[in-house]
């Protein structure tokens, strides 16, 4: 098959024509301006880009990147733990483990934000039972506020973040541990100074994966936070289905994109320095 | 080697467990509950499956996502397979591009993909519909089929085809009676993660979407917006059952066959 090379030239072009050029023209659409009816004015402007600067919208970005952070931190605390223990069990218990943490990310997360309008709602489960108990003589109103949203967030991508954490625990190198062992490390010297930076890329992979899906889900928003709580994902949204204003909602998608890139590469940065300190003072 | 590990890291794994899958649970409980509204159990009942079969919105959403998952499953296999075969035997240079191409769709936000593929078609005049969610499904399915299907041919190792070529096999008779058979399983495996992404989907969807095309995810979306009901229970209930069965054999497909190093099923 020496000619194989031609095979490939069918999904290359899908690819180009289906991902790749899409993309670029929302690139070029952000620099265009629309008109009354919402049609498209094909000349160079930064008019989208300067709406984004009104308070109104800063203020909406400044809040998703803070609830993208927090869904990041709590995912990592709450799964660390979690992904460490199924790591290290006996086979049998991580095949179990594995697989229990595997099937939520196959479960829609449509499904899994809705489990929650029945858990949190005012005559809901939680609210019936904490009743019931007598621990509260009114219902509590838990749906459509900030704190549903968040738990949305981190229950919707949980699994994102034990996924690449328990592979990276999974695959370290574990002679280190022996070795530090009987050099005479502590379990929680060994832990912070050979598996958390051996277990880094795994992290890093995580919360890329946990804080880019944060800010792109308007799902959980729409559905746990009512229509006040706005995130930058849900007016995207609205720019490309209601209100017609591509230029603004193609300007959002290229902040969003670069934002990320920009927090993504901090992120990088700051872990690999902390471990390159590290490094020096090794054990 | 297993280590001392403190008891609360087994507890707090515990109640990790608990606190992913009682969410769900309760759903599937509600799906059976006699009551529309309570949170309360009132007695085992059906009815909610039943109306759910009368109901004739359903029956087109699971029509439109049966016929846009199967076509694009079909597509997205014979894609993803032509691909990862092929990239094995060009220059290092292409195949890292081309890898990098095929992972574009799984690390780009969903939301993203959703609304420029929606610019493209509305640009080009397409009415977005079945065909436009179709196209967009094969867009995003066959990276996974590519991923799937290469580690099968990474871990079976050229040992085989090489050897049917020194004992004078010609390429195709190589290939048709060497290398299929042995990643045929993870063509399948690849074929039925195709199919439940696409069953699945509902943020590129929802862009691509036109009024006549529900999928079963955008129905749900619409009805959840409005409120909780047991038919929506009972909808999501059967979803997860199908999802979770699909990826099941996805993961036994994968393995099987003999001498396969044992693969996890991870989405990435």
């Amino acid at each position: 098959m020496k000619k194989s090379g031609f095979a490939l030239i069918p999904v290359m072009l899908w690819l180009s024509l289906f991902l790749v050029v899409p993309m670029l023209i929302v690139v070029g659409i952000s620099f265009m301006q629309r008109d009354t009816d919402g049609n498209l004015i094909y000349t160079f402007s930064l008019d989208a880009y300067k709406i984004f600067f009104d308070s109104l919208y800063l203020g909406i970005y400044w809040d998703t990147i803070v609830l993208s952070v927090a869904t990041t931190v709590i995912c990592l605390l709450l799964s660390y733990p979690l992904a460490y223990y199924i790591a290290r069990s006996g086979p049998r218990r991580q095949t179990w483990g594995l697989a229990l943490i595997t099937i939520p990310f196959w479960i829609n997360f449509l499904i899994r934000t809705y489990a929650w309008v029945l858990l949190l709602r005012t005559q809901g489960v939680v609210n019936s039972l904490f009743m019931n108990l007598g621990w509260i003589s009114e219902p509590m109103q838990m749906l459509y506020t900030k704190g549903a949203v968040l738990l949305g967030m981190v229950y919707t991508f949980i699994p994102f973040m034990v996924l690449p954490i328990y592979v990276a625990i999974e695959q370290m190198d574990r002679r280190l541990l022996e070795a530090a062992s009987d050099l005479g490390a502590s379990p929680w010297r060994s832990f912070w100074h050979i598996t958390l930076p051996q277990t880094k890329s795994g992290i890093t992979t995580g919360a890329v994966l946990v804080y880019v899906s944060t800010t792109g889900m308007f799902v959980v928003t729409d559905i746990l936070g009512g229509a006040k709580s706005s995130m930058i994902s849900n007016i995207i949204q609205t720019q490309f289905l209601g209100a017609r204003n591509w230029p603004f909602g193609a300007a959002l998608s290229v902040i969003f994109v670069i934002t990320s890139f920009i927090l993504i590469a901090l992120f990088n940065k700051a872990m690999t320095s902390r471990y390159e300190t590290v490094k020096e003072g090794r054990v | 080697m297993r280590t001392r590990r403190s008891p609360w890291l087994g507890l707090h794994s515990l109640l990790m467990i608990i606190f992913i899958y009682v969410p769900i649970l309760f759903i599937i409980l509600f799906s059976f509950n006699d009551s529309r509204l309570s949170a309360e159990w009132r007695g085992f009942t059906l009815d909610w499956y039943v109306s759910l079969f009368d109901n004739d919105h359903v029956m087109d959403a699971l029509e439109n996502s049966l016929i846009v998952a199967v076509i694009s499953t079909l597509a997205a296999t014979l894609l993803g397979t032509l691909a990862a075969i092929a990239v094995r035997k060009v220059t290092r240079r292409l195949k890292l591009s081309m890898n990098g191409l095929m992972y574009l769709p799984i690390v780009i936000p969903d939301i993203i993909m959703g609304l420029s593929l929606l610019v493209l078609f509305r640009l080009l005049g397409v009415e977005t519909g079945k065909t436009t969610i179709i196209i967009a499904h094969i867009t995003f399915s066959m990276s996974y089929v590519y991923v799937v299907v290469s580690s099968r041919l990474a871990g079976m190792g050229k040992q085989l085809e090489e050897a049917a070529q020194d004992l004078g096999a010609s390429p195709w008779q190589t290939f048709r009676h060497v290398t299929l058979p042995q990643i045929t399983p993870g063509i399948i495996s690849g074929a039925l993660i195709a199919f439940t992404m696409s069953l699945d989907d509902f943020m590129v969807s929802f862009f691509v979407s036109g009024p006549s095309s529900t999928t079963l995810p955008i129905y749900i979306y619409g009805q959840v917006k409005r409120g909780i009901s047991p038919e929506i229970n009972a909808l999501c209930t059967i979803l997860i059952l199908v999802s979770v069965t699909l990826i099941f054999l996805a993961q036994y497909m994968l393995n099987r066959g003999k001498g396969q190093k044992k693969q996890k099923m991870l989405p990435f």
